[in-house]
């Protein structure tokens, strides 16, 4: 899912990083938000509405809308859309709203 | 109908078409804007004063068929990418058209390509004389195709082969 | 708690601008940007601008706001950018909060304060709007521009105005196929020389017709779209499915205002300008001296207003601090001219319409 090449732009990624999603073992790059990374990994379904359980991506990929929000190092509702992706990172859906431990 | 589908009938194709004996002379500009909107670079990148649009940058640009040498600087310069070259000069069969087309892969000199019309319908075979990518284009790459005379109030665009 | 003496929230193009200007005025400039990069939407558009020479017409908008991140980077400490840094509130005293990351909350008291914040994307509803692959039009520009990441494989495009045929081009150029372009008016909102890239290569612009449902188990898997009639309402029997894996919603966009609004500056609803937008004088100061707007914020328009917009503000908003340059009477009416300009047009009369309603 990732462009290699572009009319336009060129992409400078970053270096690799490991980080897991529902704990398994996924890749991304340094630079890149958790959503994209998601994305490129074909990882569309990020949650689980609160009342119904529907699936949910993300929306708006600027931290406006709360679509996107995951449980990431044990902590719920972090916006992917807007969060860098850094190494050994935990990622998991979030089903509902998040709960504090 | 223009404006439902952003396909320009034939007679709004051919006011922007110069006479068929300025086409035969040589490369000229076809500047296909329509609408009245803010814009005023064609202006700016004409190195003769051919196109003009004047103190009210929403004014549609008027391309002076004598002055424009055909020289394509405007091609890449278009925010729109509605002006393309027309030179009638090299064949009495076939017509050059330089457009612009900012995909990848580009096409290779030599290479036949799909001809298309305003509405992306392939309408003939093209053949591709020439690929111009110079930093002053700033990746808008202007390819140079050969097609058939019959075709040149309807040929707009091109795709490669799958 | 921090001072400063000119606070502009936001660093899209209205924001960069103003902060420009200001500083070349002899202002000392804070910037905050809630992303972690400055530029605003300018960073993910790669099509050439329309305009003129002063607002950089055809150059590309992420170069363009690199054209005016350097600029900045000339003025050297009088202005300075902090990222990741969110203006949460805005209170009487001329104080903002800021919550910079997640964790560090502060406080900011600005003399003078310029609102650059922009807008957000409007949705729609219909049956099934929450699927995944179905994402507002801007977030699959940033998904694919940003971080060079497709969002899918067939891509259904719902709106026709200049976001949705741009981003519907600049979804080919990223080797994506897009099936159609929906609008429920009758006409294309776009600039007809975008709609007209996108027909040629073979895309149908369709007018008059909406989305019914979209269908999906977890993720989107086709839409049913359907014509509507001269009051929007769907004619049955029109009724025609796509498989598509991506849906990009372009029905618009709403001015982001509300840190105005809180401060208690006099707003208003404005049609013609895409929602509440704050009362201001032709210099962009609201009814609260030394408040100024410029951009989005002020009312949908394009980057090129947006620019000029944030220069005049800039010019003036420094002018009210005492930075006064000596040839602060021609550059105001230089960027006003810029403004009209750019208005006059019949493109332009909704906007000029909204300016009239909107002007204190």
């Amino acid at each position: 899912m990732r462009i290699t090449e572009h009319p336009i732009l060129t992409f400078e990624r970053g270096k690799e990083l490991n980080f897991t999603f529902n704990g398994q073992p996924m890749k991304g790059f340094e630079g890149e938000t958790i959503a994209a990374a998601l994305h490129a990994a074909g990882v569309k379904v990020l949650a689980k509405s609160p009342e119904l359980h529907r699936p949910r991506g993300f929306y708006c990929a600027i931290g406006n809308c709360a679509s996107c929000q995951m449980v990431v190092d044990g902590e719920p509702n972090v916006r992917t859309c807007i969060t860098l992706l850094r190494e050994g990172m935990r990622v998991e859906t979030q089903d509902g709203k998040g709960k504090i431990e | 109908m223009f404006e439902k589908t952003g396909v320009a009938s034939r007679e709004m194709v051919m006011t922007k078409f110069p006479s068929v004996e300025r086409i035969n002379k040589g490369p000229v500009a076809v500047v296909e804007c329509y609408q009245k909107i803010p814009c005023n670079p064609c202006q700016t990148a004409c190195p003769v004063g051919a196109i003009k649009i004047g103190d009210d940058i929403n004014n549609i640009p008027d391309r002076d068929e004598n002055l424009c040498g055909g020289c394509g600087v405007c091609v890449a310069k278009c925010p729109g990418l509605s002006i393309m070259i027309v030179d009638g000069s090299k064949s009495p069969d076939t017509v050059e058209f330089r457009i612009p087309y900012e995909f990848l892969p580009l096409p290779e000199a030599g290479e036949t390509v799909i001809g298309l019309d305003r509405a992306g319908q392939p309408i003939c075979k093209a053949k591709v004389k020439r690929v111009m990518n110079p930093a002053s284009f700033d990746r808008t790459p202007v390819v140079t195709l050969e097609v058939d005379r019959a075709f040149l109030y309807d040929f707009r665009n091109f795709r490669r082969e799958a | 708690m921090r001072e400063v003496e000119l606070l502009i929230i936001g660093s899209g193009p209205a924001g960069l601008c103003a902060a420009i200007s200001a500083a070349s005025s002899g202002a000392k400039v804070l910037v905050l940007e809630r992303s972690f990069r400055p530029g605003g939407q300018l960073i993910k558009q790669t099509h050439m601008f329309f305009g003129s020479e002063s607002q950089y017409a055809s150059h590309r908008g992420v170069d363009i706001a690199g054209i005016l991140l350097k600029k900045v980077e000339e003025f050297g400490d009088r202005i300075e950018i902090m990222l990741n840094a969110t203006a949460v509130g805005f209170y009487e005293d001329n104080v903002v909060t800021v919550l910079k990351g997640e964790k560090e909350y502060f406080k900011i008291k600005a003399k003078s304060v310029i609102c650059a914040t922009g807008a957000y994307e409007k949705s729609l509803a219909f049956p099934n709007n929450d699927l995944p692959g179905i994402y507002g039009a801007g977030a699959v520009q940033t998904l694919m521009n940003v971080y060079g990441v497709r969002p899918g494989n067939r891509v259904l495009m719902v709106g026709a105005g200049n976001i949705g045929v741009i981003v519907s081009y600049q979804l080919m150029q990223a080797g994506i196929e897009v099936v159609a372009v929906l609008d429920a008016a009758p006409r294309i909102g776009a600039y007809l020389v975008h709609a007209s890239k996108l027909a040629r290569m073979g895309v149908p612009i369709l007018t008059s017709h909406t989305v019914k449902e979209a269908i999906g188990t977890d993720c989107l898997e086709a839409a049913i779209v359907c014509e509507v009639d001269d009051r929007f309402r769907p004619i049955p029997g029109t009724e025609k499915r796509y498989d598509v894996d991506v849906m990009c919603i372009s029905v618009g966009l709403s001015p982001l205002n509300e840190l105005l609004a809180m401060r208690g500056v006099e707003m208003k609803y404005v049609a013609q300008l895409s929602g509440y937008v704050p009362m201001r004088t032709e210099n962009c100061e609201t009814c609260i001296p030394g408040i100024f707007v410029a951009g989005d914020a002020s009312g949908i328009e394009e980057a090129s207003s947006a620019m000029a917009e944030g220069y005049l503000a800039g010019l003036c908003a420094a002018a009210k601090l005492g930075h006064v340059p000596a040839d602060f009477e021609q550059r105001r009416e230089a960027y006003l001219k810029q403004l009209n300009d750019l208005r006059s047009g019949p493109v332009g009369d909704r906007i000029r319409a909204g300016m009239k309603i909107s002007q204190l």
